[in-house]
């Protein structure tokens, strides 16, 4: 296990290590493309030139490509100082550079955006994975009576609907026809615990409603093929009670996939979801990204794509770690 | 009891088995009638999807979870029936009082349990009582009843870190845990070498003899039947059509099936060129049975007796020795005695 976990983290390391490298090279290379100067994007195109010459100077715009990597790497790590003359201005690790637009950090901007993102995508990723699995279960214990036909169909119906169109109609309903629920904004959980809750309830419940339809349909075709498997049919000749052929022996197998699924669903929406956010008015990280790529606002949308891709790939670890403990094939192999 | 004579320990009346599928009826089992006395040993031998599994997964009850199975017929066991017994009342006797070794043991077991937890499950199922730690050892004690060296190392261990024979063993040791009385094995060497084929037989055998159960032993080969059975049932399409001792059956073999499925046995005597000669022509379907003899299209003699063969099913006659076939005895005798005995 230890040998396997080892490997893993490395293989979790260069991941990182790539993307940090994609996402710098487009850094550089866009606005060579693009034919703008990101200094005069800090700056502004009014500025005579010793200012711009100090901007490139400070945020070492001058230097040698692969200088400029290390120091992108450093800042991510360890933080970096940008220096303009006696002036030193610090930028704590991760360090992801600075707003085009506000000259703000990037890091603190979506630091604060980040439990929008987190609130949404956790509480509706709990609400999906217990509707979906539970009645992928039921669905599939009782294959084709008129329960697993119904479910069935519905889920069909939520995998297709687009989450604007289910997140619009949800609105429409439950915030201006019946008054059930608050319209839109987005409030702590610190602030108040239940007012976070009912402005999020109709967020989770539409994101959650277009996964769980997916889960469900997932749960029920793999514990299926796992009823079929040989070792279920030795779990029923050694007597044991159903409850425990199909609680133990069969959903063991049978939710393993659903495991990587599922984290690899929630590290993507870990990184914004951006339809959802859009939606709901939840100014979260999809939200941000969302305004930083019309504002072409490079340093943050490469933020956003760092963090996203950080998420993913400690997805990635978590799932392959719960893997080996559910598998020991994996883990012995 | 008012019988005067005693029942055998298991008997089976008309087991009829039948799938409901997309494609129609499936007949896995038609009317099968048989016996087996405690610590006898029953061959079963015919052909891939002849019925062979579908009987044994019946005599467990195990079609029971299947909504598109149909299991009609007597089957007693112990004087106890079970077609009409409740579904809590077979569970009980399920890897207790009977149970089966599968064909593949890597399937068979569950990959994430270890080997000696998935013996301990099958243990305190039946002994809700005993403590962990007695099952534990319990289930160490059977491992090295079975032969499996180190056997309390080799309890922490997973079936894919077994070796094919050693996962045989253990499932050997799941299925005896119980002390069962009929112990079915549905083709228990098939994956395995031909080595550790003898090695698994001779267990099963000497295994046999301590618990003094009844065995019934599923397979394609003839030699294992041969060595191991007391009495052979020969299966085709389903059916019954050939039942008896083991030493009747291979000396005057009754039915033209059995004559060719002895004609494809392999044997030491015999030049490898020679040795298998399988029975021309392909298994027949089990959702359209042929008319008359299910046998008749791969039959050399179905048009001897005029056309009987084709029209009538033959029925299963003759006491200890029974076979199904149209053909005179007289007859069969002389064609078996002339054409088919040479070439054996
Ligand atoms: N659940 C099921 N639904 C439909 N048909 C089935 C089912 N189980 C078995 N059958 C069919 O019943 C027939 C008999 O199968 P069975 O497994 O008993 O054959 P077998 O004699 O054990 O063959 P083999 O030597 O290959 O193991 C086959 O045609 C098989 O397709
Ligand atoms: S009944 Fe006819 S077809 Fe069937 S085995 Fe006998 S001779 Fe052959
Ligand atoms: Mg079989």
């Amino acid at each position: 296990m230890l040998a396997y976990l080892i490997r893993r983290l490395i293989n979790a390391v260069l991941t990182l290590l790539v993307v940090s490298l994609v996402t710098f090279g487009i850094f550089f290379m866009v606005p060579k493309i693009t034919g703008s100067d990101p200094a005069l994007l800090y700056i502004g195109k009014t500025s005579d030139a010793a200012s711009i010459e100090g901007i490139r100077v400070k945020m070492g715009l001058n230097d040698p490509v692969l200088v400029q990597y290390g120091k992108f790497l450093k800042g991510l790590v360890a933080g970096r100082d940008y220096v303009s003359g006696p002036e030193v201005t610090h930028c704590d690790a991760p360090c992801l550079g600075y707003s085009f637009k506000t000259e703000q950090e990037v890091t603190p901007l979506l630091m604060s955006v980040l439990p929008v993102t987190l609130s949404l995508a956790l509480g509706a990723a709990i609400l999906w994975l217990i509707i979906g699995v539970s009645t992928g279960v039921i669905s599939a214990l009782r294959r084709g009576s008129l329960l697993d036909r119904t479910v069935m169909s519905a889920a069909l119906f939520g995998v297709s609907m687009p989450i604007y169109f289910t997140g619009l109609i949800a609105s429409a309903i439950f915030v201006y026809q019946l008054g059930w629920l608050p319209q839109g904004q987005y409030v702590p959980f610190l602030e108040s615990p239940s007012e976070w809750f009912t402005q999020l309830l109709l967020p989770w419940i539409t994101l959650a409603f277009l996964f769980a339809a997916t889960y469900a349909r997932l749960t029920r075709a793999n514990m299926l093929e796992t009823l079929g498997e040989d070792y279920i049919r030795t779990a029923r000749a050694k007597g044991l009670p159903e409850r425990v052929v199909i609680g133990k022996h069969a959903l063991r197998s049978g939710l393993t996939a659903i495991v990587t699924v599922f984290g690899l669903d929630l590290g993507a929406l870990l990184g914004g979801a951006v339809l959802t956010e859009k939606v709901f008015n939840l100014r979260g990280l999809g939200y941000q990204a969302l305004q930083a790529i019309q504002g072409n606002d490079l340093p943050v949308i490469l933020g956003v794509t760092m963090i996203a891709a950080g998420f993913i790939v400690i997805a990635n670890l978590v799932v392959d770690l719960v893997y080996g403990l559910i598998d020991p094939r994996v883990r012995l192999a | 009891m008012s019988s005067v004579t005693p029942r055998p320990f298991l008997e089976v009346k008309d087991l009829t088995v039948r799938f409901e599928t997309d494609d129609g009826i499936v007949q896995a089992v038609t009317e099968s009638n048989f016996s087996l006395e405690a610590g006898k040993t029953l061959g079963i031998v015919g052909e891939s999807g002849s019925g062979k599994s579908v009987t044994s997964l019946a005599l467990l009850g195990l079609h029971r979870t299947r909504s598109n199975a149909k299991v009609s017929g007597q089957i007693w066991l112990d004087d106890q029936e079970l077609v009409t017994a409740s579904d809590q009342d077979v569970r009980a006797l399920r890897g207790g009082k009977m149970s089966m070794i599968f064909q593949d043991p890597l399937s068979a077991m569950h990959p994430y349990y270890t080997v000696g937890a998935q013996i301990v499950e099958a243990y305190r199922v039946h002994n809700p009582k005993v403590s962990k730690k007695a099952a534990r050892e319990r289930a160490i004690d059977m491992l090295a009843r079975v032969g499996i060296p180190q056997p309390s190392r080799r309890f922490n261990d997973y079936a894919h870190q077994f070796s094919g024979g050693m996962r045989q063993r253990a499932m050997i040791a799941m299925a005896l845990v119980n002390d069962p009385k009929l112990l079915i094995a549905d083709e228990p060497t098939t994956a395995l070498d031909v080595t550790v084929q003898a090695q698994i037989l001779d267990l099963i055998r000497d295994l046999q003899q301590e618990f003094h159960s009844a065995v019934i032993m599923i397979t394609h080969d003839l030699g294992v039947v041969a060595e191991l059975a007391d009495d052979v049932l020969v299966m085709y399409g389903g059916k019954i059509i050939e039942r008896g001792a083991a030493v009747d059956l291979f000396q005057r073999p009754q039915h033209p099936y059995t004559w060719g499925l002895l004609g494809s046995m392999p044997r030491l005597d015999r030049e490898v060129r020679d040795r298998l000669t399988p029975v021309k022509g392909s298994p027949p379907s089990l959702i359209n049975l042929p008319s008359g003899c299910a046998f008749h299209p791969r039959c050399p003699y179905a048009g001897r007796n005029g056309d009987r063969s084709f029209t009538d099913t033959p029925v299963l006659t003759g006491g200890a020795h029974a076979v199904a076939c149209h053909l005179p005895a007289e007859e069969r005798a002389k064609i078996f005695k002339e054409e088919v005995a040479p070439n054996l």
